[in-house]
């Protein structure tokens, strides 16, 4: 009662309470004391009373006792009240579903109410009660408020139709909501249009395969017309919208860029960020040497400075972005350094997406400007943020070569400082210079070993005894360097054991004399006192690489290691392009694909830029057309990852951090390895355990006679050759050879038949003839000769058919081939012009070579460089094609592939999907680069060749078809 | 799409009031907040996203409550900032102050509001001044007015309603131009830009059709006319009212007013920006002893204009004592709490200089904690004069009904706020002098 007296005395006073007096009644028997009033007869006290079970509602009592009196109060002209009463239905009606019927009487007479607020609030209500039996009686209400004359309720009746959706699909699609919701996108309200689309996506998100948003060029009007008149929040949900679309060619696509851009200079950031994200779309189609496309480059940097302007959280959302568009589009944002300067009082998290993005566009014209910062930031308390600087200042050296010097020396400066973290992390980023420029600062190395002590972080101890390792030549004192770290040997991390380990083994290979007994030592606490396989792996390796041949050894482990290269975070680039097609949302935030965090959405297809499609220009792409899931043709192009961050170096490259991986041996090289390492291995272990040591069957003191062909570390150059011809050898299949097929009918050549094929054998092309005489006369004086042709085939010698060829007889020929003769261009690119005489006369025919005869052994090529020369080759080079009812996995396909000189170099499996990389080297020196899917079950492949040539991808691809389908 | 549910909380993490949009994320989860945040906080690496297990958290903080979205989609983030900010904005219009005890006080209005701002997770109607048409906080007086929607809820015009009167029909047109500016020790400008915003007050009648005119360079490049001055405008961001294509089209400014006061327009300028007032400092350091600042400002803008309310704020150690100041002009005083030095001239006229001492006293055990250098901060106001020297040329209004109406313009140059002038000092640390006795 205590409440009730409360209320009694305000009244008396007249004074003005707030709401919170009722969250103030806290007692026993409350819930009684609640229903007798809400079953008051006066309208006050029932609202009253309504109130406070809200109120107990909130501050997260359960009030669900009351659901039958509460819901009694729902015949109320009082629309506060209603509205109270609707808000506890839409919090306790799927506790009590069967009590929630009740309701429906009052629901689906609001819906027909005179004032059209009570309509919208009741049809948006009823949406939002999950019960499945409330939903039946939904739908009549629906309908007619679907098609009400006022907007707002029409508005609101759009998203219902996406709640009903939700709950009960196959409802919505029998009652044809789908269609009325279709129909709205014409509506004559913008507000009505922009909730109509937005429901549409919603729905059509959850359902990739309805075909729901079935745009083309004139829904496309609407919502472009619609698009200025309706909220900000309505051209975010239409801007979304427009992203899913994928124009029919570039003209269509330039004319929507025209009218999205106006909406960069709206005043809300996301409505910005969603232009943005339709404009990097769609611009992937325009000609790179159209006007149109230069200004609209220039149209996007300005919106994307004044992002950073916003509040600190939509600041980082759009740097997150930023973060993309600068990898896809450089050049966009390289003037802007300057406004990705940090603020003293930036949020961390805007500091450290802001010095990211600095690095970035770091390039020699703004270096200067940018150390200078970096220094500065380098002097800040924040210790992320400091470390990240340091880092930032080793990438930059990295990165930009003019500026090695300066950083190096800015980094001593620092490393003077002696604070600790500062010290560390810049020898982390110097490790990395070192492997950048190689005996070009070794000088600092005696500043760094002044700072031995102070290490404690494992990363930067790896670092600094992989420098010691590496320079221990020069270090006089390496050894007892290394020796002081092996004392705690069992009580370093992982990094640093292995690090230690290769450094030792090093430091032993360059003065072996004096540190037999280190080695000696390092390796037996590796292998014997060690739980880690890795380390006990490679302790193995070590030992019995030196134990066998130490020349080897030194080959292996002090070959010259390629450079690191300098973007080494670029995000890989299909992964890149499906980010871009999601600028703005969570994904774009967290830099991984939605189907990576969002549950339930593997299956949903993965979004694509569209392909640049000239007008006038034929494409390869089957099918244009676009799909409501975004899925844009898959013409774009696609890339091996950029870092091998799987495959870390046995000998070097694991202290490396992530974002500064270096590069990694091709994967084939990886798989070829691991299968030679069971071959050879066992071979090994079989043949050469005698000595029957305990430590693993293995005698490594009496070190087996024969070392694993290939040793299977995939030690950057030195080892990767090792390991071709290992694979080379070790290919259980040979080239694919053609079926002979008749070139020359006996009846246009006077009795002589020739038919043959082409083969690739032990690397030397070979025209496999067949002569057939099928005359009366005895043949004789065979010679054959080639018209020029587009590689410059010739027959190497001539044509040895030395006994003359009887009536009826046939004789098999094999021609070796070169390819130095005359070049001229054919049509098709693979035909060949044959001139064969013999003594009756000459004659004429035409074949076609398999190109893949043309496929060289050296055609692998390094992983970095096929990544570069990837980026390089323009996209307009690219073509896609379908290969059809193929069986194999994407292993045997891989195998297959490369009896015929196709290599693969890496491999990558995103979601059951395997992304095969493969490089080609053509005999006259053009390289070919193919990107396979496979996906498990699907027995069509789709490839993706980039070539500087691009006429030639049509014949590569009919040998993929070939190698793949026999 | 975008929020699954929004959540009020305040600074212990308990949730105040709350909305579940689409039932697609337990209520619950929320529970999982703010152990998250402290565990970033005590990291030192909050981020404005985060997740546990399928749900993310969307957050921002204002005052002493936590707005918090949540989802399990990969959802439209800028779109649900930029919406939790619309929130704030729409409360804080209804209840002046937006803090635990008002959503408290406000409930029933804060669940209406909630209701009418977001459906299934699309944002709806979000502007205060049409949302306050049909959801008052005077429950009872409203009867009547609720009855109807506004048309301008779903009007193509959704920010303006009809029927609005004026005695005398004003238009009061603020530029104001803020400068962002950073200075190095050695005295080399890092970056500069000028953001300026046009703000508006509107009395007017009716539906009146705006026409703003400005000396904007690219739109004398358009038209062919070139009448002296011209601004080139990096970057222009208008309110919803303005027609964007118009703008892209021919630059033209043409609009509906919303009622009242109103932001119109944004723009940046990059252009380099002489600092309207120089700094110039030496701040000596001598270890476990004292601290000596010296600090001059000089004014480097029009004799005939004046700077008002300079405050010049310097950073001093946490650690720091009996200060001593020592001005040529104006007043200074410790803000401990701030660890700053804050020298205010009420009054600062172009082309002058000042000078100001200070001294503090340094504990001689010394705090151990790494302390940050933060830049010397000025704030400022010059009225009359805008750096970039944009000007407003013409305002036309057109109503219906003929009306006459007046329009009034005010220029203002100002530094502080979001924006600021920062400058970068050197330290110079001396070792504690040795004192022979």
């Amino acid at each position: 009662m205590e409440w009730a007296n409360q209320l009694c005395e305000n009244r008396q006073f007249g004074s003005k309470m707030t709401d919170s007096k009722y969250f103030t009644t806290t007692k026993k028997g409350e819930i009684f004391e609640l229903k007798a009033e809400l079953n008051s007869d006066k309208k006050e006290k029932k609202k009253e009373a309504v109130k406070k079970v809200i109120a107990s509602m909130t501050v997260g009592k359960d009030v669900s006792a009351l659901f039958p009196d509460v819901v009694n109060c729902m015949q109320t002209d009082n629309l506060e009240l209603k509205k109270l009463v609707y808000l506890y239905l839409m919090n306790y009606a799927k506790s009590q579903p069967d009590m929630a019927i009740m309701a429906v009487n009052t629901f689906v007479k609001d819906c027909e109410d005179p004032n059209p607020l009570i309509r919208a609030l009741a049809v948006r209500t009823m949406g939002c009660i999950r019960v499945d039996k409330i939903t039946e009686y939904l739908c009549e209400p629906l309908r007619k408020c679907l098609k009400d004359e006022d907007p707002y309720v029409r508005k609101t009746a759009a998203v219902c139709v996406a709640k009903l959706h939700d709950i009960n699909a196959q409802l919505v699609e029998d009652q044809g909501f789908l269609d009325t919701l279709k129909d709205l996108i014409s509506d004559s309200n913008p507000m009505v249009v922009a909730n109509a689309v937005a429901a549409l996506s919603e729905i059509a998100e959850s359902h990739p395969n309805s075909n729901l948003l079935d745009l083309n060029p004139q829904s496309i009007n609407k919502l472009l017309t619609a698009l200025n008149e309706c909220t900000e929040w309505g051209q975010i949900f239409i801007l979304d919208c427009l992203a899913n679309y994928t124009p029919r060619d570039d003209r269509e696509s330039q004319s929507i860029c025209e009218r999205v851009t106006p909406r960069l200079s709206h005043a809300n950031s996301a409505v910005v960020l969603s232009a943005v994200k339709v404009l990097m779309k769609f611009m992937e189609m325009l000609p790179k040497d159209l006007d149109y496309y230069g200004t609209l480059l220039k149209k996007l940097a300005p919106p994307l400075v004044t992002l950073l302007s916003a509040e600190p959280e939509l600041q980082y959302v759009a740097l997150r972005n930023i973060n993309l568009i600068v990898q896809k589009r450089p050049e966009i944002l390289k003037h802007e350094m300057k406004v990705f300067f940090v603020k003293y009082n930036d949020p961390i998290y805007v500091k450290l997406e802001k010095l990211d993005i600095m690095i970035r566009l770091a390039s020699q014209a703004n270096i200067a400007q940018v150390l200078a910062e970096l220094k500065e930031y380098a002097t800040e308390v924040d210790v992320d943020f400091v470390r990240k600087a340091v880092r930032a200042i080793g990438r930059c050296a990295i990165k930009v070569e003019q500026s090695a010097e300066r950083c190096v020396s800015t980094l001593l400066d620092l490393i003077q400082t002696k604070v600790n973290y500062v010290v560390q992390e810049a020898i982390v980023v110097i490790k990395d210079i070192f492997r950048k420029y190689p005996n070009k600062y070794e000088s600092v190395i005696a500043t760094l070993c002044e700072n031995l002590d102070s290490l404690d972080e494992p990363e930067a101890r790896a670092a600094m005894i992989w420098i010691v390792g590496e320079y221990a030549e020069r270090i006089d004192n390496a050894d007892e360097l290394l020796e002081s770290f092996l004392e705690g040997f069992h009580d370093e991390s992982t990094q640093v054991q292995l690090q230690l380990l290769t450094a030792i083994v090093k430091l032993f290979l360059k003065k072996p004399t004096e540190t037999q007994e280190l080695v000696q030592q390092v390796l037996s606490l590796a292998t014997q006192d060690s739980d880690n396989p890795d380390l006990r792996d490679r302790g193995y390796i070590y030992w019995r690489l030196l134990s066998t041949d130490p020349v080897a050894a030194k080959e292996v482990v002090l070959a010259e290691k390629p450079l690191i290269s300098e973007e080494t975070d670029l995000i890989e680039p299909t992964l890149l392009e499906e980010l871009i097609c999601h600028i703005g949302t969570l994904a774009s935030v967290y830099h991984k694909p939605p189907s990576a965090f969002v549950e339930g959405s593997r299956g949903v297809m993965h979004k694509r830029l569209p392909a640049r499609t000239g007008s006038g220009e034929g494409t390869e792409c089957p099918d244009v057309g676009n799909a409501a899931g975004g899925s844009a043709p898959e013409a774009a192009p696609s890339i091996i990852p950029s870092q091998g961050d799987l495959l870390g170096d046995l000998l070097n490259l694991d202290l490396a951090p992530p974002t500064t991986a270096g590069p990694t041996p091709s994967t084939s090289g990886m798989q070829m390895g691991g299968m030679d390492l069971l071959g050879g291995g066992l071979d090994s272990l079989l043949g050469g355990d005698i000595g029957g040591s305990p430590a693993m069957g293995a005698g490594f003191g009496a070190a087996p006679a024969v070392m694993p062909a290939s040793l299977n570390a995939p030690v950057g150059g030195g080892l990767g050759d090792l390991f071709d011809l290992g694979g080379g050898v070790g290919m259980p299949m040979g080239a694919y050879i053609p079926p002979k097929t008749v070139w020359l009918p006996a009846m246009k050549a006077k009795g002589l038949e020739i038919s043959g094929t082409f083969a690739r054998r032990a690397g030397v092309i070979q025209m496999e003839l067949v002569l057939t005489n099928k005359a009366m006369s005895v043949m004789t004086d065979f010679a054959i000769q080639f018209n020029r042709n587009s590689f410059g085939l010739a027959p190497a010698g001539p044509l040895q058919v030395l006994t003359p060829l009887g009536p009826n007889q046939t004789i098999e020929v094999s021609l070796p081939l070169s390819t130095v003769g005359p070049v001229m261009k054919m049509d098709p690119l693979n035909n060949l012009q044959v001139a064969v005489k013999n003594n009756i006369d000459v004659f004429y025919f035409s074949c076609q070579y398999p190109i893949s005869m043309l496929f060289v052994e050296d055609g692998k090529m390094e992983r970095q460089v096929f990544l570069a020369t990837w980026k390089d080759i323009p996209n307009d080079n690219e073509s896609q094609f379908q290969i059809q009812d193929c069986h194999l996995n994407s292993e045997a396909a891989s195998n297959k592939l490369q009896g015929s000189n196709i290599f693969t170099i890496a491999k990558r499996t995103v979601e059951g999907q395997d992304m095969l990389y493969m490089s080609i080297k053509l005999s006259n020196g053009i390289w070919v680069l193919a990107e396979l899917k496979v996906q498990a079950g699907n027995p069509n492949y789709t490839i993706s060749l980039k070539c500087r040539a691009p006429e030639v991808s049509q014949c590569v691809f009919q040998c993929y078809e070939a190698v793949l389908k026999n | 799409m975008s929020a699954s549910a929004v959540f009020v909380l305040d600074l212990k993490g308990k949730v105040l009031i709350c909305r579940n949009y689409k039932g697609d994320v337990d209520m619950a989860e929320i529970d999982h907040f703010l152990p998250l945040l402290m565990t970033q906080e005590e990291e030192g690496l909050t981020c404005p996203i985060m997740s546990h297990g399928n749900v993310h958290f969307l957050w921002i903080k204002h005052t002493n409550l936590y707005l918090v979205a949540t989802t399990n989609k990969n959802s439209n983030a800028s779109l649900v900032y930029a919406f939790l900010y619309k929130v704030v904005e729409v409360f804080t219009e209804y209840f002046t102050e937006l803090e635990e005890e008002s959503i408290q006080d406000n409930f029933v209005v804060v669940y209406e509001l909630l209701d009418e701002l977001m459906d299934f997770g699309f944002p709806q109607t979000t502007d205060s001044k049409i949302l306050q048409e049909y959801i008052t906080q005077e429950g009872t007086k409203l009867e009547v007015a609720k009855t109807k929607v506004p048309t301008t809820v779903t009007n193509a015009v959704s920010w303006r309603s009809e029927g609005i009167k004026y005695k005398k029909n004003e238009v009061f047109i603020d530029v104001i131009e803020s400068i962002n500016l950073l200075v190095n020790a050695n005295g080399s400008v890092m970056s500069s830009d000028i953001v300026g915003t046009v703000k508006l007050k509107t009395m007017l009648s009716g539906m009146p059709e705006l026409r703003l005119g400005l000396n904007d360079r690219a739109l004398f490049a358009l038209t062919g006319r070139d009448k002296g001055k011209t601004v080139t405008m990096e970057d222009v961001k208008f309110h919803q009212c303005v027609r964007l294509s118009r703008f892209e089209s021919d630059r033209t400014i043409s609009f509906i007013p919303p009622d009242g006061e109103s932001e119109l327009m944004s723009y940046r300028i990059n252009t380099h920006v002489k600092p309207l007032i120089w700094i110039e400092s030496v701040i000596e350091k001598f270890s476990h002893s004292r601290v000596e600042i010296m600090v001059k400002a000089k004014g480097q803008f029009k004799k005939q204009s004046v700077a008002n309310n300079v405050e010049v704020r310097v950073p001093v150690p946490s650690d720091a004592d009996s200060p001593k100041f020592k001005t040529s002009t104006g007043h200074a005083k410790y803000v401990p709490e701030k660890n700053l030095a804050v020298w205010t001239i009420k009054s600062f006229p172009g082309g002058k200089e000042f000078l100001m001492r200070a001294s503090f006293g340094l504990p001689s055990v010394e705090n151990d904690e790494m302390e940050g250098k933060p830049p010397i901060t000025v704030n400022f106001e010059i009225p009359y004069f805008t750096v970039s020297g944009i000007q407003v040329r013409y305002m036309k209004i057109i109503e219906k009904s003929g009306y006459q109406a007046l329009p009034w313009v005010r220029y203002i140059t100002q530094s502080g706020g979001r924006t600021a002038m920062l400058f970068r000092y050197s330290l110079y640390s001396k070792k504690r002098p040795i004192i022979y006795s």
